[in-house]
């Protein structure tokens, strides 16, 4: 068998690794594609092998393929049981794997959920993080419910380096699980201030992260913030505070003045480029925030920009463009200050580099006035010529229209000049703008009423030449301004100084080859035109010029008629029979002018985009009620379309044109593809199939050619926008002659001297007068409407599951789901130790039952002391029994120690906070660190006395209160039946899956057999927790859980949960114990064999939190104590006074024992070998049902079920240091017998002992 | 929060990829050719940011980049990071990899990519800076590789031997040859902290 493995391996030697893969791969310049298939066919002969250490070659292997861009999902099994490698180097490849190539749909994630948790409580702090590391990859809702306590546990670690990990991972799981946020928040909050400055700033980064999104939640956070911003030096975490700022200061604007000063100082004392410039983006936003006004935010504004102005003036590029970004945050609200350094700006529009352009275009935004617009546009204008790229030029474009139109056309002064610019903008070549710049030309036409005239012109140069836009099928976009034109022809056709002309060029059959959409419209508007010349044809004295349009259109339009477009072919033919009608009536000699343009009469008022959502409901109107009676249900309901058909068919038929069966249709085609092979003019393939009318008599025809449109082209009768530049010039010039003239006469006149306010420098804006007197035209709104705004959030966002109410009290049913036994009706206390390997995924829904149960309670307490006052006092002990009974005495079974603690805590501290933010934002000089501490502590006692007197309850009502839980755990039993049966099914399922993969999958198997003992539980067992007491004294209380360690044989690891009692802040403990010559604590590097390992935390009232601690010990086979003391500074708001805690720390012979799956066969080959010493024991009046007993014995003594048959069952447990336990347990009756095997005596009589003692205290 | 973090070369090879969001190894390549394409074509002398391609992030997401040499390192972001903070960490990022690689060159990031992502896993986790602390980073980095080098131990030591000889009868070998073997010089920027 060795000699195998020894072959294998040498074998595998010759494996390719990852370094000679690549090698390979660049060897293979030419057939790469083929080698690296062959590699795959490898690798997957590799992955086949029995041996670790060849899979995680070829898994590592595999990442790297990946990278290059092939799937190897088939592969993601593998990379699990590479994962579950007890060696770090494997276990970090097969992390890697995970990390690159799984996520949410990758089923075999769930499988993962116990490696992961082992992983996470591994004492080696790299198996730790490498899972974290992985896991922050791919972690799924399902992952993120399974194991948010067991990291929420890990944020308190030893390690910084774990915390920090921790800290940061907690992000992703609040992502995917956001009911975690709240019960974990407390603790994130407390890491603001952990010892460890990478601890720190993760925290930081977390809260920074989730407060980006919800700022609300997290401005009772600020004074917190504030005083780390004052105190830290890591820029990393100044710049993350300083970015937060700028997220909360909009809610709350007494932040920001409160900011201002720090900030200013920071700007000015602050060397690093990054953090002046987030402190003065974060003084932007203050000041935007802020009204305006006062007088010395002036002076904040001026600073900044004149930061920004030194940042833009760089020469670095990248400050050059944060500048300019900064920059245009203020524009928004000062856009004086801004403009100041129009300059600049300009210039950087010439600069190189291509970000800092855009970034200066979106300045210029602001920049523009009445005065300057022109000037600004026209060097747009040059630069959209010169433009290289289509995305800078299209930019240029959206940027131009945008400045032009910003504001309902605030600057723009001469409508024509405007008119024109678009114009020009539509020779941009392969612009995806088209729409935008119609839309513009369709806004000003109709919204402006001075300009049509004008408008109409160009546009009918525009249709004239459209041959010159569509020249080219690929500059299709531009083909959406002839939509524009067609539009403005037609409707505003009254204006057009030569219709006729219009009405041909719009009649070209060049515009068969227009997208449909622009057909129609031509179709349509070719009608207004016809409308408008027959008029002006009939008045004039022959009638014959009037007849020849009818017969113009009646010739061109059946073009139209002919299109595959659905709309065009519709609306010409309606035009095409109303044409025909009118020539005849035109036969007759019939006047039809002023009807035909009645039928176009009236005109189109511009509607806001919005204006049918907001018209309002009329009062007494319900939307949602019936307008007739609802149909009775009996009616079926198949019954009404079948009648709707029946009625529709025979229409249906009629409006079809005759049909023709297919015989005669493959005929015609047969017919038609001859006479086409017969014709000589025929043009096979051409773009359109439709019949070209080339030749029509009366129409010039207009050649089409291709010009090269990048010189700049001026189009005859096209007026160009710089004409109007000078002509606005020498206007302006006129003006201000004249004003003076004017003022002048005015200063003869008054001869006071006062009026010297305008004469010279540059004019103000007021002064330019238009050219053009327009009338610009608001888009119609119906009445009432609403003015609100509410509609542009994004449902989709997965932040938004992230808006939650953090200073609200933690209410108990929004506890971390945390593992529990199979069987245990109530979640056992927060472990991540090796027993808990054996829990499935989620109890959450058995879970939710009890806690209900306890809420109810509650409620009912407080309903209680609604009623009567005098039983207030009797209240009172409900409760302080209550929380004793969950806070987990010493002899009650201990459940959710941790977190109820942590709900009496939280309303208290947080109602603290919330008042002492106003308080702190009304100006009042920041308390320090303790001092804040201590009102905190103050308030909290004022606010909860009750609570805070838990600690003294009397004993002897116990067991009432108790009772009466357990009672209505019953009774809510059977509401819960239905969910728990589907959860049931679930977890089936999955076990199905567990079984499939057994074999590869032995590490993470380690929870079936437990299952196995209990999955037919009909009664849920009491809850259980290995937590027990180990010291309390009024201060604190110490319960602690010792686990041994899998993969270490001679370490222990200890979890000590310590609870402040009392209403002071405890702090600097120091956590020592004397070492025995078997049994040491593990000290960090460098500290003497005699120094107390420090708690790195501190304990606020009423919380709670746990440490771990690792002991070596050499021998296993006895039970030990050490002595130990807990020193610590209980402060309070005067004094604080050194305490110390003795405790005694009992290792059992448990603690030695690791719950590890045992097979069958396995187990029966273990018993016959021989090698194990037998022993046994009978314990006697047992009062409990079987499943319960051996569910008592895997959870406190870490066995794990082989198998089960009726009263006697076979269980399996090994020690750290390899040695087996085998029990064979059976009932009957009240006695209980177990016989036990084992290969160490003395460790098994001890073990014994302890099961015995266990049965005895119940 | 950073969305991606690339490494190629001047030609497009990618180097190291990592999407802190799941995208198919279709995109993922899409994204890497679209990023190269935006990259490459801007000089030197330029800034370092970009807006984002179509493919990856939006209008909220920045490319922030730097090139050392022939290849390129470039961070996908959005606005919750600072810019220069990043620019900062891409600099200690390649001075880590110069210090654990000893004068790093692209050859170093071809054969070992898996160590890169190690060493990147120090510095950035699930897409949140983790730390910006070169000496604590290599000392992780090394405390981890010396794990992995014990729990070889004797084991490895006839694996070490076979690649060594393998190493001896290719032609190439990474450091001698001349593709891309210029080594990254890492100019000493001052540094913003």
């Amino acid at each position: 068998m060795a000699l195998k493995i020894v072959k294998g391996s040498i074998d595998r030697m010759f494996d390719k690794n990852l370094q000679d893969l690549v090698r390979g791969i660049r060897n293979h310049k030419e057939d790469e594609a083929k080698y690296i298939s062959t590699c795959i066919d490898e690798i997957k002969q590799e992955l086949k092998q029995d041996n670790i250490a060849v899979k995680a070659n070829a898994v590592c292997k595999l990442t790297y393929l990946q990278m290059l861009g092939y799937d190897v999902s088939w592969a993601a099994f593998n990379i699990v049981e590479v994962m579950s490698s007890s060696k770090f180097t494997y276990k970090r490849i097969g992390y890697l794997a995970a990390s690159q190539c799984f996520h949410e749909s990758t089923d075999v994630i769930m499988l993962t959920t116990n490696q992961i948790r082992k992983d996470l409580s591994s004492p080696n702090q790299y198996d730790t993080g490498v899972a974290l590391t992985g896991l922050s990859c791919f972690v799924t809702p399902d992952l993120a419910r399974d194991l948010a306590n067991d990291i929420m546990t890990l944020m308190s670690h030893t390690k910084p380096y774990i915390r920090k990990k921790a800290v940061l991972i907690m992000y992703k799981v609040f992502l995917k699980y956001p009911e975690s946020l709240r019960p974990a928040f407390p603790r994130l909050k407390e890491k603001l201030e952990d010892p460890d400055p990478g601890v720190q700033s993760a925290a930081v980064n977390v809260i920074c992260e989730l407060a980006r999104r919800n700022p609300k939640n997290y401005l009772s956070l600020a004074p917190l913030f504030f005083k780390l911003m004052t105190s830290s030096t890591n820029n990393w975490v100044l710049i993350k505070i300083i970015k937060l700022f700028g997220a909360l200061t909009p809610l709350e604007p007494r932040l920001g003045k409160k900011l201002i000063e720090p900030l200013t100082n920071l700007i000015h004392s602050t060397s690093a480029m990054s953090l002046l410039y987030e402190c003065v983006n974060t003084v932007i936003a203050v000041l935007i925030s802020l009204s305006s006004g006062m007088p010395n935010h002036s002076a904040s504004i001026q600073l900044c920009v004149q930061k920004l102005r030194i940042l833009i003036e760089d020469s670095d590029q990248n400050l050059k463009y944060l500048g300019l970004l900064a920059m245009s945050k203020i524009l928004k609200t000062h856009p004086k200050s801004v403009q100041s350094h129009k300059d600049l700006i300009l210039q950087c529009l010439d600069d190189k580099d291509e970000s800092i352009r855009l970034r200066a275009l979106d300045l210029l935004y602001g920049m523009v006035s009445k005065k300057n617009l022109m000037e600004i546009v026209k060097k747009l204008m040059l630069h959209v010529d010169k433009a290289e790229g289509t995305t800078y030029r299209d930019e240029l474009l959206t940027k131009i229209i945008d400045i032009c139109s910003q504001s309902n056309y605030q600057y723009i002064t001469n409508f024509e000049w405007y008119i024109s610019i678009l114009v020009e903008l539509t020779r941009l070549e392969g612009t995806r703008h088209g729409h935008l710049i119609a839309s513009q030309m369709l806004d000003v036409a109709i919204r402006v009423k001075a300009i049509r005239i004008f408008a109409v012109a160009q546009m009918a140069t525009l249709l004239d030449n459209a041959h010159l836009l569509t020249g080219n099928m690929q500059r299709n976009g531009i083909c959406e301004v002839l939509y524009a034109a067609a539009w403005i022809c037609g409707e505003f056709s009254e204006h057009l100084e030569n219709p006729m002309q219009t009405l041909e060029a719009m009649l070209r059959p060049k515009v068969a080859t227009l997208p449909g959409h622009i057909q129609a419209v031509y179709v349509q508007n070719a009608a207004k035109l016809f409308s408008t010349v027959l008029k002006s044809q009939e008045g004039s004295t022959e009638g014959t010029a009037a007849q020849e349009t009818s017969q113009l259109m009646i010739d061109r339009l059946p073009l139209f008629v002919q299109s595959a477009n659905l709309e065009v072919q519709e609306r010409a033919s309606c035009i095409l029979q109303l044409v025909k009608y009118i020539q005849k009536l035109q036969q007759k000699e019939v006047e039809v002018a002023e009807e035909v343009s009645a039928l176009f009469a009236g005109e189109l008022n511009p509607v806001a985009p919005k204006a049918q959502k907001k018209v309002p409901v009329p009062e007494g109107l319900d939307l949602d009620a019936w307008i007739n009676e609802p149909p009775s249900e009996s009616e079926s309901e198949d019954e009404q379309p079948k009648a709707i058909f029946a009625k529709e068919e025979p229409k249906h038929s009629r409006s079809r044109h005759t049909e023709v069966d297919e015989k005669e249709l493959a005929r015609r085609r047969e017919a038609r593809k001859q006479e086409q092979a017969n014709n000589p003019f025929y043009i096979k393939a051409s773009p359109s199939s439709q019949k070209v009318y080339q030749e029509s008599p009366g129409v010039e025809h207009i050649p089409v050619v291709q010009i090269d449109l990048t010189v700049p082209l001026k189009v005859p009768g096209l007026p160009m926008s710089d004409q109007y530049l000078k002509l606005e010039e020498e206007r302006r010039q006129k003006e201000r002659a004249d004003k003076k003239k004017k003022e002048k006469k005015k200063r003869k006149e008054k001869r006071s001297g006062r009026g010297r306010r305008h004469d010279s420098g540059p004019e103000s804006e007021e002064d330019i007068t238009p050219a053009h007197m327009v009338d610009i035209v608001t888009e119609e709104m119906p009445e009432n409407a609403l003015p609100s705004d509410d509609d542009d959030k994004d449902p989709n966002d997965p932040h938004k599951a992230l808006d939650i109410d953090l200073d609200k009290p933690l209410a108990d049913s929004e506890k971390l789901p945390v593992r529990s036994h199979r069987a245990a009706k109530v979640a056992k206390s927060p472990v991540e130790d090796g027993d808990a390997e054996n829990t499935p995924p989620s109890q959450e829904p058995k879970k939710k039952s009890s806690k209900e149960k306890r809420e109810k309670k509650k409620d009912k307490d407080r309903d209680r002391k609604k009623s009567k006052e005098e039983k207030k006092k009797k209240k009172h002990k409900h409760e302080e029994k209550e929380e004793d009974l969950l806070g987990g005495e010493a002899d009650e079974p201990v459940v959710q120690s941790e977190d109820t603690t942590e709900v009496v805590a939280l309303p208290t501290s947080t109602n603290a906070e919330v008042s002492d933010l106003d308080f702190w934002l009304s100006n009042a000089p920041v308390p320090s660190n303790t001092q804040e501490a201590a009102t905190v502590a103050a308030t909290a006692e004022a606010d909860s006395v009750p609570e805070a007197t838990s600690g003294t309850a009397p004993d002897s009502d116990h067991d009432e209160p108790k009772n009466s839980e357990l009672e209505e755990t019953k009774s809510s039993k059977h509401k819960k039946k239905k969910q728990k049966k589907e959860k049931e099914e679930k977890e089936k399922k999955k076990k199905k899956k567990h079984h499939h993969h057994h074999r590869h999958h032995s590490d993470g198997g380690a929870d079936e057999s437990v299952q196995n003992g209990t999955v037919e539980d009909e009664e849920p067992l009491p809850p259980m927790s290995n937590y027990c007491l180990l010291a309390e004294n009024s201060y604190i209380k110490m319960v602690c859980d010792i686990q041994g360690n899998l993969q270490d044989g001679s370490q222990v690891v200890v979890s000590v949960i310590f609870e402040n009692k009392c209403d002071s802040l405890l702090k600097s403990m120091e956590f020592n114990v004397l070492d025995s010559l078997n049994s040491k604590l593990q000290r960090p590097e460098g500290s003497g064999p005699h120094d107390g390992f420090t708690v790195p935390f501190q304990l606020p009232p009423g919380v709670s939190n746990e440490a771990r601690l690792v002991f070596t010990v050499q021998s296993i086979v006895m039970p030990q104590k050490m002595k130990g003391t807990l020193t610590f500074i209980v402060k309070n708001e005067d004094s604080s006074i050194h305490e110390k805690l003795d405790f005694k720390l009992h290792f059992t012979c448990t603690s030695y024992l690791i719950t590890t799956p045992c097979y069958s066969d396995a187990f029966a080959k273990l018993l016959e070998s021989g090698d194990l010493k037998c022993s046994s024991v009978r314990l006697e009046e047992v009062n409990m049902p079987f499943h319960h007993l051996l569910a008592r014995i895997c959870f406190h003594h870490h066995f794990s079920v082989v198998e089960r048959i009726d009263s006697c069952a076979s269980m399996y447990s090994r020690s750290i240091q390899g040695h087996h336990v085998c029990l064979l347990v059976k009932t009957s009756g009240q006695t209980v017998s177990i016989d036990a095997k084992c290969d160490e005596p003395t460790l098994l009589g001890n073990v014994l002992d302890e099961i015995k003692q266990t049965f005895s205290q119940c | 929060m950073i969305r991606a973090i690339l490494i190629f070369n001047n030609h497009g090879k990618p180097r190291l990829s990592k999407f802190y969001e799941h995208y198919t190894e279709d995109t993922e390549q899409q994204i890497i050719r679209e990023t190269f394409h935006l990259v490459s074509k801007r000089d030197e002398n330029v800034c370092n940011f970009l807006e984002g391609g179509m493919l990856i992030g939006g209008s909220d997401y920045k490319l922030i980049y730097r090139h050392y040499a022939t290849l390129y390192f470039v961070f996908c972001v959005d606005s919750s990071e600072s810019e220069l903070g990043i620019l900062d960490l891409i600099q200690v990022f390649v001075e880590t990899l110069d210090k654990c690689f000893e004068n790093v060159c692209e050859l170093d990031l071809i054969f070992h990519v898996d160590k890169v992502h190690n060493i990147l896993a120090e510095m950035v986790m699930g897409g949140m800076v983790l730390e910006t602390n070169m000496n604590e980073i290599i000392m992780q980095v090394d405390a981890q590789n010396k794990m992995e080098k014990s729990e070889a131990g004797i084991a490895g030591a006839p694996a070490r031997a076979v690649s060594a000889v393998k190493n001896m009868n290719l032609p190439e070998m990474p450091r001698n040859i001349n593709i891309g073997d210029i080594s990254i010089k890492v100019p000493n920027l001052p540094s913003f902290k």
